[in-house]
């Protein structure tokens, strides 16, 4: 039963003359695909080089968790099911139809061609065929529709296309919209043409017993039946729609490459590329960049400026990174500039990046933003003349990019907080290529005045409050059991401070408090006292990596010469660049957290709730622990441990908002903003019931959140507080920590210590 | 012995500065406990007149020549050094403005005569001149002698009162003709700040703003704690420079001197040239983050506080 | 044109300032340097000047012993040559210092000669007016805004006078002016730039006399004790405030009464 008759004519009805037009159309559209795809390919050549493997077998293993990623649309999925699902859909409806349309090419073409008796779409196979085909494609349109739904109903954040930098006189975006809906439309029409030429076809041949493994163009072939078209009239429409679906298609293969439909090839790669450090561990710059292929690149200028300055000095990674984004939106809904009104979005700079490296090295793809303030590509891209007067900026390296096309108010409003990159479904590494073009606006000398002095004084002092460097470990005066000094006597525990635990008049309370608990668990720790630096980790990240040098270097130095196993610190932004950066510059250490130390403690038994802290508390991630270094855990288990009950913010963990100050935004100017972002997050914390403590671990979230309860007059309500200034109550250290009286008299009182000591 | 004590006048429009007054009343001082003269050495075109108000001098030394009309420091100098050259006195006094500092290093270089700088204090003492300059940011003070007995000292603006000085009298004049002119510095205008909405000068209430205050938009808060105080805000000179207030409104040297009832100081550390502008307020309270700030040195009230956690308690209190 | 900018180094008043045993100076042993405040600007100023008219930037500082950064630092924000000039201690006096710069001076071209207006250690006068009476050169300070004449054979600069008013000069090249402020904040100079300088860049070096002295004694120093005059408040800003309203109120001082 399920012999050669079980099948359809591919070309049927076609005449030879029908067959060659549909083959050189075939050619054609191949033709404009592969241009497309080399042109994009030729892009990406002339970035720098980048090291994406590494270790090969380490670099297998993320390849295939990135092919993996992209095969389950888990990213995708992440915190948006509905889209993950239906995305899913539309990416293996479209998979599957393709690689039926591949089978069908290799039946006709490869067997057809060389050996006919080996046809085998036919029988069995047609029947399973047929019917996985129909189910995808239905898979295909569903996720379609579900998708046009949320597009056009949802009204999500992340869909909106105004810009955050500019005025809606100056950029016209209606084609990213068009862009977006002819993807989407495209598809649809695909899927939809091949169940009419599919269900038409089963009229005309007068419904064979097999095509029942087609349902759906069974069903839309009994439909249109019963509306009245006769097998004879479809046998004469069926051609008509034949090539209608034809030259559908393959004018889809050629749009391919020049529109956001590029992202099905680009975001598999993207994803399968992407460093697991991103962010992380920021790059050392290179003495001698060069282009990946020589050849193909614009003449390196001759000048030796640091950093991304142009379009030339993006690596081939991150032009492949500004080819990855479909516009999800994602970065731009989760990022804290957004949010509060700076003049940086994500996506936005991604977006501009890319139409940059379109216009000048590639190709302008329909569905490109059109600005009255800038051409892209064009020579006005470099409006705004580098400090230096010996640089020049010629127009092979694509144009003027930091504090050109990307302004710097831009860049400098990024907080480096990696929600972007934590929120990016196709693995783009937004926060490195911000941080190197922040680079080349300190090698330009565009820093501003206030961020200056910063500056000056970590290079001078060591630390940024301009205060003397001797004085570091002032904080530490009047401990009831003084400090060691792990530069003069071995320690089990080196604790790096930080600046803002050592100087920050409202932290040194909490510092004091962290001595003291470690103390009373019997650690055996030690300090470096006046030895100790910044640890530039947010210098890195305001681009002055000359500075970071510095203060790496000492900091080494130092660390070299005291003794010690471990090193432990309150603040997650010293931990990342001890952890993630340090061992570029020699110095490899194992970094806790004070949070997982604490947690150890009280596991251990060394630390012990006497008087259990029986109130309701939200805790805030901080970036630097939660997602740069993946510490959610232990404050959690240390507050369940002193007996607090945890009530969750809704965007936690991994998902934290960021307070506003990291990457150096700390030292700059706020002014201007809509909301501060910790204050935004002081509200969401309000939101929560009869929480009455906002727990933070680090020293930064404590200055931002003390200041943020008092700026939106929460502060009568919660109560900011470390996560070590709940645990020497619990452990009843006595004295001078505030004692556990009725609620009201407590938030006085810590309110008061707070208002006193900021 | 040397017989006298030269004091610079300076005026402009007609007026004698408010700074020569405080000189002329210090060198009266000093002038009885060393025994010597006092002599008002005034260079000008056509300015006579102003004889009258230099009634504490001694003498009037009058410079009188058209090329004098305006002060340039190349001007002044050259007519300045055979003056000094001739006399020998045993101080010149100058105050520490602008055309002091011009006037009083160039004439050190060309007389030989040593001199003392951002001088807030002098005396004599057995028969030379003592003096306590103020160096470093007003870090630091530092007693000085000249090694030959004889100076030149730069007085800073404010650090004594201006009434002894202000006396209206006839001395006799002396006038000295301009021995040679030097025109390699041509006064051409007076750009005069255009007026400000307020006049701080007048006002009697100054919430007086500084680095520590951070932030541009925190001049919401202290601009709310002015109003209910019924002052206006003033500040040092770096928020001027930033542009975050009018000129008009810098207290200092090169802004305004004011003497308000109250001058409340906000994150200003008290660097000697503001000091200058407002140490003779009558009540002044000072709340900055350094200990150390030399602003203490002149307030009645200092805090040691973050302005931004102090002043919205400050207006919430005086509102309640 | 060809611009020469005088630096010195001072003392970072970050450190406490501490008197040596003597009770005559400052105790050195912690001090840090850095470029005297107003010589930044007015380095910021000369590359202005670069920039819109065209010329040579070239910065000398007096050799105390550690200005190579602080010339690095010049060249890093776009000087073209800088020099040390003479070799001394401990940072002379200003008279000193004024002989060194007009010696080493003398045997180089220029225009216009910017230096700051004052440093912070000028116990015996400004630089700036005693160079000028060294070279017998005019010499303006307090100078806020400098533009050179197209012919190069003049300046207009601007003197800031108390209350706000400005007196704008015509000044015959060649001059010194000591500078004010800048037209903008002085400009970065990018770490990395300055370390890559450090190794790589030419600092020459110009003999100067280190001699004569100031004819000034100083006999002794002291910190003055700046809480001597104000009565301390204590507590946190609400225990604050409430101290500054009682203050207020006993001098009638509140609800806008002053007026």
């Amino acid at each position: 039963m399920l012999d050669a008759s079980v099948t359809r004519e591919v070309f049927e009805g076609l005449s030879p003359d029908g067959e060659l037009a549909f083959y050189l159309l075939a050619a054609l559209a191949t033709t404009i695909f592969v241009v497309g795809l080399g042109l994009r390919l030729r892009k990406y050549l002339r970035g720098r080089r980048e090291d994406r493997v590494g270790s090969l077998t380490a670099f297998i293993g993320r390849a295939i968790g990135g092919v993996r990623a992209t095969a389950t649309s888990e990213t995708v999925r992440k915190r948006d099911a509905y889209a993950g699902i239906f995305h899913a859909a539309v990416m293996w409806g479209f998979i599957v139809l393709f690689i039926g349309t591949v089978i069908l090419t290799i039946d006709t073409d490869i067997v057809g061609l060389i050996a006919p008796q080996y046809h085998f779409f036919n029988g069995a196979f047609y029947v399973v065929y047929s019917f996985i085909l129909d189910l995808l494609g239905l898979a295909l349109l569903v996720g379609l529709a579900a998708l046009a739904w949320r597009r056009a109903r949802f009204h999500k954040r992340e869909l909106d296309y105004a810009r955050v930098d500019l005025g809606a006189a100056t950029t016209d975006r209606r084609p990213f919209v068009f862009g977006d809906w002819l993807f989407l439309g495209w598809l649809g029409l695909l899927g939809t043409s091949g169940f009419i030429v599919e269900g038409v076809r089963i009229v005309a041949h007068d419904f064979p017993w097999f095509e029942a493994f087609s349902p759906v163009g069974e069903i839309l072939a009994r439909v249109v039946a019963f509306l009245g078209l006769s097998a004879a009239t479809a046998g004469s429409l069926h051609p008509w729609l034949w090539w209608f679906h034809a030259i559908a298609a393959l004018g889809f293969v050629a749009y391919i490459p020049y529109a956001k439909a590029i992202h099905m090839l680009t975001d598999g790669a993207n994803l399968a590329l992407r460093s697991p450090l991103a962010g992380r561990r920021l790059p050392v710059i290179d003495p001698a960049p060069r282009p990946l292929l020589a050849g193909l690149a614009p003449a390196a200028a001759g000048d030796s400026h640091i950093g991304i300055r142009d379009l030339a000095d993006f690596s081939w990674k991150q032009l492949l990174d500004f080819d990855a984004c479909t516009k999800c939106g994602r970065c731009h809904a989760a990022c804290p500039a957004v949010a509060a009104g700076a003049p940086l979005s994500p996506r936005d700079l991604i977006l501009d990046l890319r139409q940059q490296a379109d216009a000048s090295w590639a190709v302008r793809g329909p569905g490109m933003e059109r600005r009255s303030d800038v051409t892209y590509g064009g020579a006005r891209a470099d409006a705004g003349e580098p400090v230096f007067s010996d640089v020049a900026t010629p127009v092979t390296r694509g144009g003027l990019m930091a504090g050109g096309l990307v302004k710097a108010e831009t860049l400098w409003a990024c907080t480096t907080c990696l929600a972007c990159v934590e929120a990016c479904p196709v693995g783009i590494e937004h926060v490195p290529a911000i941080v190197g073009m922040r680079r080349s606006l300190v090698d330009q000398g565009a820093v501003e005045p206030g961020l200056q002095t910063v500056l000056t004084s970590l290079a001078k002092q060591g630390n940024s409050f301009s205060q003397s460097g001797r004085g570091r470990a002032k904080w530490a005066d009047g401990l009831p059991t003084p400090l060691r000094d792990a530069r003069r006597e071995e320690v089990d525990w080196l604790w790096f401070v930080g600046d803002f635990a050592s100087f920050d008049v409202r932290v040194q309370e909490a510092t004091r408090l962290v001595a003291r608990v470690l103390q009373a668990a019997g650690v055996d720790f030690g300090i470096l006292f006046e030895g100790e630096r910044n640890a530039g980790n947010d210098v890195r990240r305001v681009g002055e990596e000359g500075l970071f040098e510095i203060l790496v270097e000492h900091n080494v130095g130092q660390l070299e010469k005291a003794r010690f196993r471990r090193i432990v610190t309150t603040d997650p932004h010293t931990l990342n660049t001890l952890r993630h950066e340090y061992p570029d510059f020699g110095g490899r250490y194992e970094v806790w957290h004070y949070s997982q130390l604490l947690a150890a403690l009280f596991d251990d038994g060394l630390l012990r709730t006497r008087r259990p802290i029986a109130r309701r508390a939200t805790y805030h991630d901080p970036c630097y622990l939660a997602r740069y270094n993946d510490v959610t855990r232990a404050p959690r288990d240390v507050l369940a441990a002193i007996g607090a009950r945890l009530v969750e913010m809704p965007r936690n963990g991994t998902n934290t908002f960021c307070c506003g100050a990291g990457g150096g935004r700390i030292w700059m100017d706020d002014s201007g903003l809509r909301e501060r972002p910790s204050e935004q997050r002081m509200r969401e914390a309000a939101a929560l019931e009869r929480v009455t403590d906002f727990v933070t671990a680090c020293p930064k979230d404590l200055t931002m959140y003390t200041a943020a309860a008092k700026a939106t007059g929460l502060d009568d309500r919660l109560v900011v507080s470390d996560l070590i200034e709940l645990v020497a109550r619990a452990i009843d250290l006595g004295d001078e920590v505030a004692e556990e009286s009725s609620m009201d008299d407590e938030v006085a009182l810590l309110a008061a210590a707070g208002s006193a000591g900021a | 012995m040397s017989g006298t004590i030269l004091v610079l006048v300076e005026h402009r429009d007609g007026v004698v500065a408010d700074a020569t007054f405080e000189l002329l009343g210090r060198a009266r001082t000093l002038a009885s406990a060393a025994s010597v003269e006092v002599e008002a050495v005034l260079l000008g075109s056509g300015v006579d007149d102003l004889v009258g108000q230099l009634g504490a001098a001694d003498r009037v030394v009058l410079i009188d020549d058209p090329a004098l009309a305006e002060f340039t420091p190349s001007g002044y100098h050259s007519a300045l050094v055979p003056v000094v050259r001739d006399r020998a006195p045993l101080l010149v006094l100058a105050a520490n403005t602008g055309v002091g500092m011009d006037v009083a290093a160039g004439l050190s270089m060309a007389t030989g005569l040593a001199l003392a700088a951002y001088a807030i204090d002098v005396t004599v003492a057995g028969g030379s001149p003592l003096v306590t300059c103020q160096l470093y940011a007003g870090k630091i003070n530092a007693r000085v002698r000249f090694a030959d007995g004889r100076g030149i000292v730069t007085l800073v603006v404010g650090t004594a009162p201006a009434e002894p000085g202000n006396v209206a009298g006839s001395p006799p004049i002396e006038r000295i003709g301009v021995a040679a002119s030097d025109g390699r510095i041509r006064f051409r205008r007076f750009i005069r700040p255009e007026a400000g909405d307020v006049d701080i000068t007048r006002e009697s209430i100054l919430v007086s703003v500084g680095r520590g205050i951070g932030e541009r938009e925190n001049l919401e808060l202290v601009e709310e704690l002015a109003t209910v105080l019924g002052g206006v805000v003033s500040s040092s000179r770096p928020i001027a420079d930033a542009g975050w207030l009018p000129r008009t409104r810098q207290v200092g040297k090169s802004g305004q001197r004011v003497k308000p009832r109250l001058y409340l100081a906000l994150g200003i550390s008290g660097a000697p040239e503001h000091l200058e502008g407002m140490r003779g307020a009558d009540l002044i309270i000072a709340v900055n983050t350094d200990p150390r700030a030399p602003i203490y040195g002149v307030a009645n009230y200092g805090a040691v506080a973050d302005v931004i956690d102090v002043v919205p308690a400050l207006t919430k209190q005086l509102r309640g | 044109m060809e611009l020469i900018v005088l630096l010195k180094a001072v003392p970072d008043l970050t450190e406490e300032l501490e008197i040596d045993a003597a009770g005559t100076g400052l105790a050195t042993e912690w001090l840090t340097w850095v470029a005297s405040e107003w010589d930044e600007y007015a380095v910021e100023e000369a590359l202005q000047l670069k920039e819109s008219f065209g010329a040579t930037v070239t910065c000398l500082a007096l050799d105390t012993g550690s200005v190579d950064e602080l010339l690095a630092t010049c060249l890093a924000r776009g000087a073209d040559r800088v020099l040390k000039v003479g070799s001394f201690e401990r940072p002379p006096d200003s008279h000193t210092a004024a002989r060194a710069f007009a010696a080493a001076l003398g045997g180089l071209s220029y225009d216009l000669v910017l230096t700051g207006v004052q440093a912070i250690d000028d116990v015996d006068g400004q630089v700036g007016p005693l160079l000028g009476a060294a070279l017998d050169l005019p010499h303006v300070s307090v100078v806020t805004h400098i533009a050179l004449a197209t012919d190069g054979k003049s300046a207009t600069v601007n003197q800031e006078y108390a209350g706000g008013i400005v007196g704008e000069f015509e000044v015959d090249l060649p001059a010194i002016l000591g500078v004010q402020t800048s037209r903008e904040v002085p400009r970065y100079a990018p770490v990395s730039r300055v370390r890559q300088l450090l190794k790589t860049a030419e600092i020459g070096h110009l003999d100067a006399p280190a001699d004569g002295g100031s004819g000034l004694i100083v006999e002794a120093m002291e910190v003055p004790k700046a809480d001597h005059q104000a009565e301390m408040i204590g507590g946190n800003a609400d225990a604050i405030a409430a101290r500054l309203v009682e203050i207020l109120r006993e001098r009638g001082l509140t609800s806008g009464s002053a007026r």
